[in-house]
């Protein structure tokens, strides 16, 4: 078997004497699309915060590609290829929609503090820039400034400023959040798009989301990995239905 | 109020549409408003050619330089220094000694280039201050900027022969190398020295802003968390940002020593510090020209009132919280937001609540300024008697009958302002109402 792209193993992580995360082991193959599902305080969003380089794991390793990247800082992850969105949306709002992208685009090249290039002379920059608005149909919008987008928009801007960079590991944390119905199939939509060839890693309450997305699941409970499989076996296992998914599963 | 319509004229200027880059037309138009300004900067002694006003423009190159270095850390950046005048203060120390062993030495070594000299000054300066500073944003940052500035200022009385105690140390422009036989013994020349140098770093400052290290601060500013996770690293966006800070304000500071061929530990004191923030804040750190327009009006009054009232950092303090508190993106927020009023030619219907809003705050003032001067002169300058000219009208302090008129004054201009602030306000969202409608049609 290849090397996986994420790879944890026994990750712990406490405040104080408090234990939030008791040992993941969790191995991310190349491509594929994976939900990490639980109950509010399993964990899970301390559990992305150790892999993007929030925080730092009390025990255990975090490998990117088999690279040991322990204890890195949130740059030194995004340069490795990993890349995260915030499940409350953490943009630039005073800043265009453009110069949002762009800055994204901007944070994986060598030229990044560049103060003798001018900006607009950067065709690549441009480019790109372009074609991520497009892909996540912002384009009309590239002139208003993030703070007066409308909230599915926002939510869809956080995604693309995750991907601008061109991670190969994507982290989303609870994508869908907050959305309507419609807004929600929308979002599905673009993240199956934009994850396209690359290793998705997401937070998701929606079941309908994460059944319909993810390869495979991984259900997060008082900070342990009580199952980790593909859909099916998850709706069927016993100890998920029981720990998580409760009696209405059943 | 004022911050909802800054809103709407935000919202304004983003729904323009951007104009194609790369086209001629709009690359002319960018390099010929430095043209115009270089023009505007080479003319403006054949306008106002009295010594004051020689002088005083003078001043107001330095000063623009100075602010709108401070506002690459305040406006650009979001970092609230106060010490910048270390950065400054240094670079004109250095210069004044520079220039004192170049004449010494007879080295050929013309005085034009010295301010590169106190930017570099500047520049070593944040180097070291700034290693230290820039790890923390926010608060931090603005405690250590004040601690730094604590330790330059106290250690400028204490290393007497760097600094020159209270006298401070003097140079002698003239003599070192001459350039085109220009000596810079005349005012005039050193007017065109600090203006070919202002106009430099006025287009230099505005090129950064203007590269991927310009828009990297504007993304550290409005989210520092978020930076990290773009891979960028924003202590050393800050720490970049703090250095060319240090670099353009060394400029200023050589430029001021030349122009007073005497340093002394003011140039390096919190007021220093003090007064190029009052500058940026009150001209707008939201906008590139704001500080400029700042560090002119600024330097006007600060020759100007002083002339007229032993007071007069009390006006400025005054019009410093009137800004903080009514308009919170400066001159050039004000401006700014009536810009596309005026592209749009509708400017004129606010003409008539503006002149009554400008009237009521008016007398407001004189009221105000009656109240502080009486004050003033009963209660700090006792022995001077209570009679006193103000407004070329001799008063009596002592009377009641002053006192009572400048509380009407104040306290009628307040009722007056109370009414007409609706009027204009309303005026504002209408016309920019007709503005956005016009522009959908």
């Amino acid at each position: 078997m290849s090397t996986p792209a994420l790879e944890l193993v026994g990750i712990h992580k406490g405040f104080g004497r408090t234990e939030i995360i008791r040992g993941v082991d969790l191995a991310m193959p190349r491509g594929e699309r994976h939900a990490i599902i639980g109950p509010n305080g399993a964990g899970k969003s301390t559990l992305f915060n150790l892999v993007s380089g929030r925080l730092k794991p009390s025990a255990g390793a975090i490998r990117l590609d088999g690279v040991d990247v322990t204890g890195a800082r949130p740059q030194e992850m995004n340069r490795r290829g990993l890349a995260r969105s915030f499940q409350i949306t953490n943009i630039f709002p005073r800043l265009s929609v453009w110069e949002n992208v762009r800055c994204a685009v901007l944070g994986s090249r060598p030229y990044k503090y560049s103060f003798w290039h001018g900006v607009k002379s950067l065709a690549e920059v441009r480019e790109r820039t372009e074609h991520i608005l497009h892909e996540i149909n912002l384009i009309g919008r590239r002139d208003t400034p993030a703070g007066v987008l409308t909230y599915a928009e926002q939510r869809a801007l956080e995604i693309a400023i995750t991907i601008a960079g061109g991670a190969g590991i994507i982290l989303l944390d609870e994508p869908t959040a907050g959305m309507s119905r419609r807004e929600a199939e929308h979002a599905v939509a673009l993240i199956r798009k934009i994850s396209e060839g690359r290793t998705l890693v997401m937070i998701e309450h929606d079941m309908s989301v994460v059944f319909d997305l993810a390869d495979r699941i991984s259900v997060l409970v008082y900070g342990q990995v009580i199952a980790s499989d593909v859909p099916a076996r998850i709706k069927a296992n016993a100890a998920v239905q029981q720990a998580y998914l409760g009696t209405a599963a059943a | 109020m004022t911050e909802a319509a800054g809103q709407v004229g935000n919202q304004i200027a983003a729904s323009r549409p951007a104009a194609p880059a790369g086209s001629w037309i709009a690359a002319l138009w960018r390099h010929a408003i430095w043209l115009i300004a270089a023009l505007v900067f080479a003319c403006l002694p054949l306008l106002f050619r009295s010594g004051t006003a020689l002088t005083m423009m003078s001043l107001m190159g330095i000063m623009i330089i100075f602010a709108l270095s401070y506002n690459m850390l305040l406006g650009q950046t979001g970092l609230l220094s106060f010490g910048h005048a270390v950065y400054y203060g240094l670079g004109a120390f250095f210069v004044v000694h520079a220039m004192n062993a170049i004449i010494r030495a007879k080295l050929p070594i013309p005085l034009p280039v010295m301010p590169l000299l106190g930017g570099i000054a500047g520049l070593a300066f944040a180097i070291i201050f700034g290693s230290v500073s820039t790890r923390r944003g926010g608060t931090a940052f603005a405690m250590i900027s004040l601690g730094l500035a604590e330790l330059v200022a106290s250690s400028s009385l204490i290393l007497r022969g760097f600094f020159g105690g209270e006298e401070g140390i003097t140079t002698n422009r003239t003599r070192l190398l001459r350039v085109f036989d220009w000596n810079f013994g005349p005012q005039i020349q050193v007017y065109y020295l600090i203006a070919a140098w202002c106009l430099i770093c006025m287009i230099a400052m505005y090129a950064l802003t203007r590269t991927p290290f310009g828009r990297m601060c504007n993304a550290v500013r409005e989210n520092p968390e978020r930076i990290e996770f773009i891979g960028c690293s924003r202590t050393f966006v800050r720490f970049l940002a703090f250095c060319l800070a240090g670099f353009f304000a060394g400029v200023a500071g050589a430029l001021a020593a030349i122009n007073f061929e005497i340093v002394n530990a003011s140039y390096v004191g919190l007021q220093q510090s003090g007064i190029v923030l009052l500058a940026a804040y009150i001209g707008g750190t939201g906008h590139f020209i704001g500080p400029a327009l700042g560090a002119i009006l600024v330097t006007y009054l600060q020759i100007m009132l002083s002339d007229v009232t032993e007071i007069w950092q009390l006006y400025f303090g005054l019009m410093f919280i009137a800004v903080v508190m009514f308009a919170p993106g400066g001159l050039a927020g004000l401006l700014m937001m009536h810009a596309p009023l005026l592209r749009a030619r509708v400017l004129r219907l606010l003409a008539v609540p503006y002149v009554l809003l400008g009237a009521a705050a008016s007398i407001v003032g004189v009221g105000a300024i009656v109240i502080v001067e009486l004050t003033h002169r009963l209660v700090v300058k006792t022995t001077e008697g209570t009679v006193m000219h103000l407004f070329g009208i001799s008063i009596n302090a002592a009377a009641a009958g002053p006192w009572l008129i400048a509380a009407v004054l104040t306290a009628g201009g307040a009722l007056l302002m109370r009414a007409a602030w609706p009027m204009a306000a309303h005026a504002f969202s209408d016309a920019t109402a007709a503005v956005q409608t016009g522009e959908r049609s």
